[in-house]
């Protein structure tokens, strides 16, 4: 058994909106807002790197809980856009916390990491006690690497989630989740060194289309459950549009997919706990009610998590 | 009606378009579908024709054209 604790986040300063990345793409503000839902985004200043952010939203998310670094077993950290090969930013992260050695694992996995992350340590924190999942994205820098790509450059922006899960019953229980993964359309979305992102949007559309709904039915019908019963989504903030047909190919209406991807865009790993962080301070769950998180991304990974507050 | 003319129906209705392409005319570059039109196509296509595409079949590619879907749609009667 294991919970929920506390959710952090943080977003960078800089507000970058459609007016200022329509010029450089030759589109206008309404275009972008139409194809994907973003009105702007936020990028991370020059020197300010994916464990900078995690850290911010790290230490939010410690001081919510109630914690320090030295209270972790374990710490996680997602990110598909990091500087380097390696090391990643985990034992960085963990260090620049104030932990002395508990274990630090990176888990380098675009979109899909933060919901993987709390997954795998829902299952791990009999083991290792209160662990941290941390998902950090500094996307503007591979999403505006030239030659920019117009359908891809519009999506991105920065950010960092966290979050805290205990090993334990009671308030925001881990009640189950299911993990996928399948490399068949690995070429259709990824990100080489020293390369632009490359993305074969019909095909990821396509195939989040049907996935995502997809996990989520088996998550909730093997729990006895139902998408009506389901207070909120918290999903993966990819694109308004994919958000409003998973809603549709549920039955449910889009209100009840939290959505925040209008004045952040696409956070890949990041967006799902930014999103959980916002919604858990406001309105946030009530005893009882069943929350639902998903997330579909590169690879393809996806998956869903239900939680009962 | 004949498949043809199912996959041409179903094609108007998602993409709201009354004018038909040419059967070997690329349905993405000429604009009647697009990344979210085409799920809503194939959904489409599985209930009129009464099949499971599967999700390793749904490659872009093989939506392309109406003569591409009129293919992929025999072979798996």
């Amino acid at each position: 058994m294991s919970v929920l604790k506390a959710f952090g986040a943080y977003l960078p300063a800089r507000i970058v909106p459609n007016q200022e990345l329509g010029c450089k793409l030759n589109r206008t503000p309404d275009w972008i807002l139409d194809v994907s839902g973003i009105e702007q985004r936020r990028y991370a200043a020059e020197n300010e790197s994916v464990a900078d952010m995690a850290v911010a939203a790290a230490t939010q998310c410690l001081e919510r809980a109630g914690m320090t670094a030295a209270d972790i077993g374990l710490f996680i950290v997602s990110s598909g856009s990091t500087e380097r090969r390696f090391p990643g930013p985990a034992s960085i992260v963990a260090n620049r916390l104030g932990a002395s050695s508990a274990p630090a694992l990176d888990v380098p996995m675009a979109s899909a990491g933060g919901l993987f992350g709390i997954a795998l340590a829902s299952q791990l924190a009999d083991v290792y006690g209160n662990i941290l999942v941390v998902a950090a994205e500094k996307m503007s820098t591979v999403a505006t690497r030239e030659p920019m790509e117009q359908g891809v450059a519009v999506l991105f922006g920065d950010g960092a989630g966290a979050c805290v899960i205990s090993r334990g019953d009671g308030a925001s229980r881990i009640v189950d989740s299911v993990l996928h993964s399948d490399g068949t359309f690995a070429e259709d979305l990824r990100l080489e060194f020293d390369a632009p992102l490359a993305m074969n949007g019909r095909s990821v559309i396509m195939q989040a289309s049907r996935k995502i709904p997809g996990v989520i039915t088996e998550l909730l019908e093997r729990n006895r459950t139902c998408p009506a019963a389901v207070k909120i989504f918290l999903m993966h903030q990819a694109n308004q549009n994919l958000i409003d047909r998973v809603a549709k190919a549920l039955d449910v209406q889009p209100a009840m997919f939290y959505s925040n991807i209008r004045g952040y865009g696409n956070t890949s790993s990041a967006s799902m706990l930014i999103a959980a962080s916002e919604w858990w301070q406001s309105p946030g769950p009530a005893a009882g009610d069943l929350i639902c998180f998903a997330a579909f991304g590169a690879g393809f990974h996806w998956g869903a998590l239900l939680v009962e507050a | 009606m004949d498949n043809r003319e199912t996959i041409i129906s179903i094609l108007k209705n998602v993409s709201k378009k009354n004018s038909v392409p040419a059967a070997d005319e690329s349905l993405f570059d000429s604009g009647f579908l697009d990344s979210f039109a085409l799920p809503d196509m194939v959904g489409e296509l599985e209930t009129a024709f009464q099949i499971k595409i599967p999700d390793s079949d749904l490659n872009p590619r093989k939506f392309e054209t109406i003569a591409r879907i009129e293919s992929y749609i025999e072979n798996r009667k």
